[in-house]
């Protein structure tokens, strides 16, 4: 037998053995997942079934108030327009990205400019013709998306000016913006939110009536900042002074060399890092159970904590929100490594 | 316009504590016992936590990312989708799930699983073999009429959380492995093997080292990230350093203090770990320089 026929042999043998645990994990998974599995919201077949199987059923019988939170029953039309018109505009705003549309239709960025304030005022019911929500009653994949994307967007001027400033600034400038990134990077998110929900009250004036909602969303934004910041500080130090000063050279203002010669190299560089830094803050939302807000995970934990009959069920739960997260951040990485892809190429 | 003057002092810290711990990690502890050490309780469970689930981190992240390397196509497919499937997912939600198998799904204390010799497991934690010197010798934990007796115990809530950082961390870990590894010029490989070199040579003598050297800052940031994600255990109710400053601020009012002891306490941690991991990579430099 020659040599290399011989290798094919060993390899293949090596692979089947590798096969067969594989097949085994497989196996069980399909079994409890589909095989034994009831898919019907029947509580007594779920209970007979000791766990052999999951329980899917749980999720039609608990899955709107998971995704809607305590927010009242018969407004829920609200928050599902909301979420319909934002994850709406991102996608329209995505589509030129995945060369779906021409960048050159009717004033694409209004998309997202129109429907975030409209979606917010669909939630929280201020002015006329809608009964008023209180944002301590909105929950579920809203709050997840609006902690998510307000945390990024807001975040992101602020991170930009706070990069800046340590990089270039004035030592009285880039000291206490240093120490402020420090210190907030320092501490764990949880710290942080617990911040908000307990010391911030007393700090802010009593006249702003701040619901925790808003002091949760400060602190996140004020977190994915600094976090953002260092991520475009890095970049901005890769970016040569040549670069400034050729453009200076030609006769290029302060502000157009910075925005049309520094910050599309910065965003180049940065795409890879700035997109695991989204994933983060979009699992980083979750945290906000913790001090009593209720998105994706604590209105699928207060639903199931509050109800002894589908308590068993917990398990599937978890895996089915776990999957919806999952997803969520799978397109969070598909948008950044395709704005990479127009980026580099 | 009214001044505000805010006066900071620490006396509060020598007062009763005035709330229990439900975890002490052997430490005694009750609420007549002063704020400070109630706090240190806090430190302490935050790293009798953290540490052993850094070590596992590690050597999980080790593996994994190795077979991200792999050649054989079942190992990288395995790896790959752990990582995507851990990394993806919140940790809070892993932590959470965890929590729920291990108090829903395990038998009750008094028919513990026995998984090795002197391991037990059950609702009522895990209990392993320790040394005990005042026995003269090994405490190995046995099964008695009502739970678990002997050896050392953790609590359902230690291990929930010390099992979710280390295999959520472990994704980041591994990710870190496979891009050191690969960021070794394919070049250095071949003139090594051209020189001579035997597969475990090029493996410790030139893989190893320049991987090492730029695995360190990447993983310095996840060992951070991993003491620092520790925390999430308050979800749970695991009295760590945060839970205990938490709750020592909403009993006592100091909030300035009790946030800033906090914010002390986790500057120091983080410093301390750059440090070792700045001279983990030092030591690499001076190997490979040799």
């Amino acid at each position: 037998m020659s040599t290399p026929h011989r290798a094919l042999v060993a390899r293949i043998r090596w692979s089947w053995l590798w096969c067969l645990p594989a097949a085994w994990m497989a196996w069980q998974v399909l079994d409890w997942a589909v095989w034994q599995a009831v898919f019907r919201p029947d509580l007594a077949a779920c209970k007979a079934l000791q766990h052999q199987g999951a329980c899917w059923g749980v999720v039609q019988v608990k899955g709107m108030a998971w995704l809607f939170g305590r927010y009242p029953v018969d407004e829920r039309w609200r928050p599902a327009l909301a979420m319909g018109l934002w994850l709406g505009s991102v996608m329209w705003q995505c589509l030129p990205v995945f060369g779906l549309r021409s960048r050159r239709g009717p004033a694409p960025e209004l998309a997202p400019l129109l429907a975030w304030p409209l979606g917010l005022w669909l939630m929280s019911g201020q002015g006329p013709g809608l009964q008023l929500v209180d944002t301590a009653q909105w929950g579920g994949l809203p709050l997840t998306l609006l902690l998510t994307a307000l945390s990024l967007i807001a975040g992101a001027p602020l991170a930009l000016s706070l990069a800046w400033a340590r990089h270039k600034g004035a030592a009285w400038l880039s000291w206490p913006v240093t120490t402020l990134i420090e210190v907030i990077r320092g501490a764990p998110l949880v710290m942080w939110l617990f911040g908000a929900a307990f010391v911030l009250p007393g700090l802010l004036p009593a006249e702003w009536h701040w619901g925790p909602l808003a002091r949760v969303l400060l602190v996140t934004t004020l977190f994915s900042s600094v976090y953002a910041a260092e991520i475009l500080r890095g970049s901005l130090a890769t970016v040569l002074r040549d670069q400034a000063e050729a453009a200076a050279v030609l006769g290029a203002t302060w502000w157009q060399s910075q925005t049309r010669v520094i910050l599309p190299q910065v965003w180049r560089q940065s795409l890879p890092p700035l997109t695991s830094h989204a994933i983060g803050v979009l699992k980083d939302t979750a945290l906000v159970t913790i001090v009593s807000l209720q998105d994706l995970t604590g209105a699928m934990g207060i639903s199931l904590n509050g109800d002894a009959d589908w308590r068993p069920f917990f398990l599937e739960a978890y895996l089915v929100i776990a999957g919806v997260y999952a997803a969520m951040c799978l397109c969070v990485a598909a948008i950044g490594h395709r704005l990479e892809h127009n980026a580099t190429h | 316009m009214p001044v505000v003057l805010v006066m900071i002092s620490l006396d509060f810290l020598a007062q009763p504590a005035g709330f229990d711990l439900g975890e002490t990690g052997g430490w005694l502890f009750d609420a007549s016992q002063p704020l400070w050490q109630a706090m240190l309780i806090g430190l302490s469970n935050t790293l009798r936590v953290s540490m052993p689930a850094l070590l596992l981190a590690l050597l999980l992240g080790t593996v994994v990312g190795m077979g991200r390397l792999s050649t054989e196509p079942v190992p990288r497919r395995l790896a790959g989708l752990y990582v995507n499937s851990l990394r993806n997912v919140p940790l809070l939600v892993q932590l959470l799930l965890w929590y729920f198998l291990l108090i829903e799904c395990l038998p009750a204390p008094n028919e513990a699983l026995h998984l090795l010799p002197g391991v037990w497991l059950s609702k009522g934690g895990l209990a392993f073999p320790w040394w005990a010197p005042e026995a003269g010798g090994w405490s190995l934990p046995a099964q008695e009429a009502f739970n678990v007796q002997g050896g050392a115990a953790v609590t359902p809530e230690y291990l929930a959380v010390a099992v979710s950082l280390s295999t959520y961390s472990a994704a980041f870990v591994a990710e870190v492995v496979r891009a050191a590894v690969a960021s070794v010029p394919v070049a250095m490989v071949e003139a090594a093997q051209t020189l001579g070199a035997t597969q475990a040579q090029v493996r410790w003598r030139v893989v190893l080292p320049q991987a090492w050297r730029a695995a360190m800052p990447p993983l310095s940031n996840q060992v951070l990230n991993l003491i620092k994600n520790s925390s999430l255990a308050v979800a749970v109710g695991y009295p760590d350093l945060v839970s205990v400053g938490n709750t020592a601020l909403n009993q006592s009012g100091k909030v300035l203090e009790c946030m800033g002891l906090m914010m002390m306490t986790y500057l120091m941690l983080s410093g301390l770990a750059s440090l070792v991991m700045n001279l983990l990579g030092r030591h690499s430099r001076t190997v490979a320089s040799q």
